[in-house]
């Protein structure tokens, strides 16, 4: 089940009788599970390259031949109109919506949180374990738990149809994992390191921003980016709060698009695809600190 | 040469200490206190009244809107389909993800692009995701046709339309977009055992399944179960890709605890009875949070295989 024929460090022993046995098997299994990851590739490829791939068909040949993966001829208009025609306005006006809540999500989790670890993790004092587990109860649920009072609340603070509304609650819920994350890294940091920048005049501040905070940079990179995933992504809380294309984010725009234009569905398409774009691209730079911030925390348990 | 005094002898004094610590940890305290426990403890409040969200609150109805949740078929219905989402996931979510995460733990070529690739869906949005599936499913689209071409058409379905398929249409897809993400935590697990471990089993005569199965497996314990844990609570709160395909339908019957308490807000003003809704989920979520907790702890004091690493 699990052999495999790139393990040159078979010892010996293990060769043998035992192994001449195997060699039939060996090549039919590593045959299986080359054909199962294929499968799965390809289910993983086919509705991304469905969606992209319609958004250059016209909706008749859609409806005409909803089977066929390749365009017969390809039209340019579906991704032109999202982009710089009759929808450019909204769908741009919903990108800088996200980009804005993102941004604004980041930058306040990640200050706050960093403090907050920095004080979990190197300053003694009475109650901050007790502290350090209010925050790491947060883990244990998920925002929707929250969501209608946080509306009622978001709404007597003044915030509701604004983007602030979205915001602060997002990079609020952010706070437990980021902290969680952020606290062993900085524990991690020498004592040495900080009695030598003390002695050299450096206060707790002086420490904390010139010196853990900058060798702390893969840490705050992996926060950050996983910052971003979630409240790129967050679509709950943004349904509840925003009211109407121009305020909306860019995953309910693009489901409000798909339900007021579901006859035109190679438009849908396109536009679900230009939402996409940004995020594989941004995958693509940042997978590394995706997996690592989300293996820290959790492969230790 | 003199002899250094620790910092602290020469540190600020006490309330300046505090004041620190303060500095740094209120604004946090403060945002998390105001967005996060703040609501959570107005949702227990609200629960226990009858109230549309804009009159004062003054309906006290004690524990009727629990008595009211249980009694409603189509909230039983919701906690169902949570509970066959997270049954769905532990029994085949799971195993799928480990299989992958295995079957990529070893080198051969191309798994890099693979990794990459199984775990793209989980970097894209839910709500996005849902479209781009609900066009593909819809009667007559794309993987109808495929099975028709195929000779299958003996297979086709009603995917999002059939009440009794929806669920499990819908777990498919919550799938597509989770499986990598499991795989990859699983994956970091299985590169933290030492390979000196699988092969001292084989040196003892264990053939490479007994040397999964009885090394492997355990020490992959503690990575399986943080696995299971996040699945378990994503299953609970599952919003976003339901209301974006089905909004709960055909009726209810793919809705969710979170689905209902949404409607219950939003669509029919009950504020009090959706909190009553949002206090069973998170009561859901916490159980299993401190049964988590005590599986943890009472099997990582049970020896030596599941120590390892710390």
């Amino acid at each position: 089940m699990t052999t495999s024929a790139s393990r040159t460090t078979d010892t010996a022993v293990a060769a043998g009788a035992r192994r001449a046995e195997g060699v039939g098997r060996l090549s039919l299994t590593r045959l299986i599970s080359y054909a199962v990851l294929l499968v799965v590739a390809l289910a993983i490829l086919f509705p991304l390259a469905y969606a992209v791939l319609g958004g250059f068909k016209t909706n008749g040949q859609l409806a005409a031949d909803p089977g066929s993966i390749l365009p017969k001829e390809w039209v340019f208009t579906n991704y032109t109109d999202v982009l710089f025609g009759e929808y450019a306005p909204t769908f741009w006006r919903q990108a800088l919506n996200s980009v804005i809540v993102a941004g604004v999500a980041v930058v306040l989790v990640v200050a706050l949180a960093s403090g907050a670890a920095y004080v979990f993790a190197r300053e003694k004092f009475r109650g901050r374990e007790a502290l350090y587990l209010l925050f790491v109860f947060g883990l244990l649920f998920p925002l929707a738990v929250a969501i209608l009072p946080l509306y009622i609340l978001v709404r007597q603070l003044g915030l509701s149809a604004n983007l602030l509304g979205v915001a602060l609650p997002l990079a609020a819920f952010q706070l437990p994992l980021t902290i969680v994350i952020l606290r062993p890294f900085f524990r991690s940091i020498p004592v040495e390191l900080e009695d030598a920048a003390r002695i050299d005049g450096c206060g707790t501040f002086g420490f904390f921003w010139r010196i853990l905070l900058p060798l702390a940079r893969p840490a705050l990179a992996t926060v950050s980016v996983l910052a971003i995933v979630t409240t790129w992504n967050a679509f709950f809380l943004p349904l509840v709060i925003l009211n109407g294309a121009e305020q909306w984010t860019l995953p309910l725009g693009v489901m409000n698009f798909s339900t007021e234009y579901s006859s035109d569905k190679a438009r849908v398409m396109a536009y679900t695809v230009v939402t996409i774009i940004p995020a594989i691209i941004f995958y693509a730079f940042a997978e590394r600190h995706i997996v690592s911030g989300l293996t820290s925390g959790s492969v230790k348990g | 040469m003199t002899a250094i005094s620790r910092p602290s002898r020469s540190r600020p004094a006490v309330s300046t200490r505090w004041l620190t610590i303060g500095l740094f940890v209120l604004p946090a305290l403060v945002l998390y206190a105001v967005f996060v426990i703040l609501p959570v403890l107005q949702a227990m409040q609200y629960s226990l009244y009858k109230w549309n969200g804009l009159t004062p609150l003054t309906d006290f109805v004690g524990l009727q809107n629990y008595v009211t949740a249980f009694g409603n078929k189509a909230f039983q219905t919701s906690i169902g389909n949570n509970v066959l989402v997270v049954v769905l996931s532990l029994f085949i979510q799971i195993p799928f993800s480990l299989t992958l995460a295995v079957l990529l733990n070893r080198r051969f070529r191309g798994r890099a692009i693979l990794r990459l690739l199984f775990f793209l869906p989980y970097v894209l949005s839910e709500a996005v995701t849902g479209i781009v599936f609900t066009l593909m499913l819809q009667p007559d689209s794309v993987l109808d046709t495929s099975l028709k071409t195929v000779g299958l058409e003996g297979l086709i379905q009603d995917w999002l339309g059939d009440s009794t398929l929806v669920m499990v249409t819908l777990f498919v897809i919550i799938s597509w977009k989770y499986f990598g993400f499991h795989m990859i935590i699983m994956l970091a697990g299985l590169q933290g055992i030492p390979r000196e471990l699988e092969e001292a089993a084989l040196i003892d005569g264990a053939d490479r399944r007994q040397s999964f199965r009885y090394v492997t497996l355990p020490l992959l314990g503690p990575t399986i179960r943080v696995s299971v844990f996040l699945s378990i609570i994503g299953a609970l709160q599952l919003f976003d890709m339901v209301w974006v395909m089905t909004a709960g339908g055909p009726i209810n019957a793919s809705s969710t605890m979170a689905i209902a308490m949404f409607k219950a807000g939003f669509r029919s003003n009950q504020f009090g009875y959706g909190s009553a809704l949002a206090v069973i989920l998170f009561l859901c979520c916490l159980v299993v949070a401190l049964l988590y907790q005590r599986f943890v702890l009472r099997r990582d004091t049970e020896g030596a295989i599941t120590a390892y690493g710390g």
